[in-house]
């Protein structure tokens, strides 16, 4: 369960801003995406480890990372709509997305993130 | 709920009986807290359950907005199902201002939206943000009240139905720890009281909401299904959306306990007062007048409200045949007028068609007229009609309840029944055991004429006259001769 004992080291840390396109994405997209944990509970972290590794091999350098710990900013909450942590929301590109849970199920992110359509495995499609 | 008792019994060990007597939270909604006796449990979540359309939110609602207006304990409301725009458009609608409610920092709405198709789950996940929503929300505003509508979404928002509920439990215990009183609002189905059960998850206090419709008149009722910790109105209680807001007619029938007065009051025919011993009714019984059509029924009705006004009482007249108008016009024609006191303020007329609300919908609104007006006398003209909108045993509860607020209040009440003529006695039967005074009106043809009669048939704790006595309907009033002009009474027109 997670508590409302404050850590701000990765409040708001911003990681890795699109500085050069990586690989096979395309330039303009940047990908924005928050990800709303409340303290930093072993499933916080554990979801901000899953989601940095899963940028980093599919979305290496067009992306942005913003951690928000509803405990610190309990008004961000209704903005985005959460209802659960960690939640995931994908801001650009639109549509916005959702996916909630630790992020330990890699397939089910990619698919969440419209990184891969359901179904297949392999290519990686916009 | 053991576990939490147990805590607290721990940090008091000394607890006496009297600090263990449950607090109650009055919700101002009328009648509401006398079924409950009291109100909502302080500190503990009420469940209020029913169909689609049953007027939980409304109720849930009113809790706030009454707790912010009348009690100074602002509130908090999640709205799963309606955005706060939405929520304060349809109060508005129903006469409520929750914008400056808002705006005064005494109520806060907040929308949660919870959208399966842009959801997608993987892996461990809680609903911690609700509570941060719900604590940031109390926190704001130092919240007493809380409402959340309806909490069902989530099951169908989320997939996993073990977390949805293993948290929903953690939220009522923080809830119950937060020092907010609460009011859940939850769809029933199935089986149990609600779809999802979560009546096993607030086992406090269970209230249903239902909304029936009977001979195309639909009623709305209320029942308080469990209450831990204290006595609570067993009852199904009719209960009415107005533009007050919500009134629960508390009325049942409490028994007789009623104190018996002793003091008389005209009927307004000085000799209809002649046949009961001189004086009159007893203040605070329930007369009965009955008879074929055109027997005089409502004359005796405006005699007495006459006489009533003249006394200073106030009087509602509640008219289910008439227009004000026409009534006014008519007993004018027997030289009683009405009208001036009704410009004085002492009588009020509520006049509707019988079939426009159901049953327990007219007492509803006899109850709030009566409730409004507090009149010293009340006439009802006629209860036949209330008849042709229920059956017989409905209507019989019905009057019993009306009888027994009647008599709490002291108010003397005439109630007028048209019978025909080989079923006086049977029609009435069913409503004359509960009256104290019963008036039996005829009319016989003699020849070419047509002679009314009245009969005192009942009349407890009085000596009366039992006589079949003849009676006229001058301009003058009701005038009822004695016995020995029976028959010669017709020429005296």
């Amino acid at each position: 369960m997670a508590t409302s004992k404050p850590s701000a080291q990765r409040k708001r840390a911003k990681t890795n801003t699109g500085t050069s396109p990586g690989g096979s994405r395309s330039k303009e997209a940047i990908w924005e995406l928050r990800l709303y944990v409340a303290g930093m509970t072993p499933t916080s972290v554990r979801a901000f480890d899953n989601l940095k590794r899963i940028c980093e091999t599919h979305l290496q350098g067009v992306y942005t990372i913003q951690v928000i710990d509803l405990v610190q900013q309990p008004a961000l909450a209704s903005g985005d709509q959460i209802i659960a942590v960690p939640t995931l929301v994908r801001h650009l590109p639109t549509p916005v997305k959702k996916i909630i849970g630790d992020l330990s199920n890699t397939e089910r992110v990619l698919v969440g993130l419209d990184l891969r359509p359901a179904g297949t495995s392999g290519a990686v499609t916009r | 709920m053991p576990k939490h008792t147990a805590l607290k019994f721990k940090r008091n060990p000394h607890l006496d009986l009297e600090e263990m007597v449950l607090e109650k939270v009055p919700t101002g909604i009328s009648g509401l807290d006398q079924v409950m006796h009291g109100g909502f449990p302080r500190s503990r979540i009420a469940l209020v359950c029913g169909g689609p359309g049953a007027g939980k939110t409304l109720f849930g609602l009113e809790f706030l907005l009454r707790g912010a207006e009348q009690f100074n304990e602002p509130g908090v409301c999640i709205a799963f199902e309606e955005t706060a725009a939405e929520i304060i458009t349809n109060m508005a609608s129903l006469g409520h201002d929750l914008e400056s409610l808002v705006r005064e920092k005494k109520l806060a709405i907040d929308y949660v939206h919870v959208d399966r198709k842009q959801i997608e789950e993987t892996g461990e996940y809680d609903l911690e943000p609700l509570l941060i929503r719900l604590r940031h929300a109390i926190d704001r505003l130092k919240a007493k009240r809380v409402l959340i509508d309806t909490l069902e979404v989530l099951f169908s928002g989320l997939k996993d139905e073990g977390v949805v509920r293993s948290e929903l439990s953690r939220i009522f215990r923080w809830l119950k720890n937060a020092g907010v009183t609460s009011v859940i609002t939850a769809e029933t189905g199935g089986n149990a009281l609600t779809r999802y059960g979560l009546e096993e998850y607030v086992a406090d206090c269970v209230i249903v909401l239902d909304h029936r419709v009977t001979e195309q008149v639909s009623t709305r009722r209320l029942r308080v299904v469990k209450y831990r910790g204290s006595s609570h109105e067993t009852n199904e209680y009719p209960f009415l959306l107005t533009e007050n807001g919500i009134s629960v007619i508390p009325i049942t029938s409490i028994g007789l306990t009623h104190s018996a007065l002793t003091e008389r009051v005209s009927s307004g025919v000085e000799t209809l007062d002649a046949m009961m011993s001189g004086t009159g009714f007893f203040r605070g019984s329930s007369i009965l007048v009955t008879g074929s059509a055109g027997t005089g029924k409502s004359s005796f009705g405006a005699a007495f409200i006459d006489a009533a006004c003249s006394r200073g009482e106030r009087t509602l007249y509640f008219a289910f045949e008439e227009s004000p108008s026409q009534i006014l016009r008519n007993m004018g024609s027997i030289g009683i007028n009405l009208n001036r006191w009704l410009k004085r303020g002492l009588l009020k007329i509520h006049a509707a068609r019988p079939t426009s609300t159901g049953l327990e919908a007219h007492l509803a609104i006899m109850h709030r007229e009566i409730e409004e007006f507090s009149p010293q006398v009340v006439v009802i003209d006629p209860i036949t009609n209330l008849v042709s909108v229920g059956d017989m045993g409905s209507v019989k509860a019905m009057l019993t309840r009306l009888i027994d607020y009647l008599k709490l209040r002291g108010i003397t009440a005439m109630f007028t029944n048209l019978a025909v003529v080989q079923e006086v006695e049977e029609t009435a039967v069913g409503i004359s055991s509960l009256m104290d005074t019963w008036l039996v009106l005829k009319s016989t043809a003699h020849g070419a004429e047509t002679v009314r009669t009245v009969n005192l048939l009942k009349s407890r704790g009085m000596a009366h006259d039992t006589g079949q006595h003849t009676f006229i309907l001058s301009d003058k009033g009701i005038v009822i001769h004695g016995n020995e002009q029976t028959i010669s009474a017709t020429q005296a027109r």
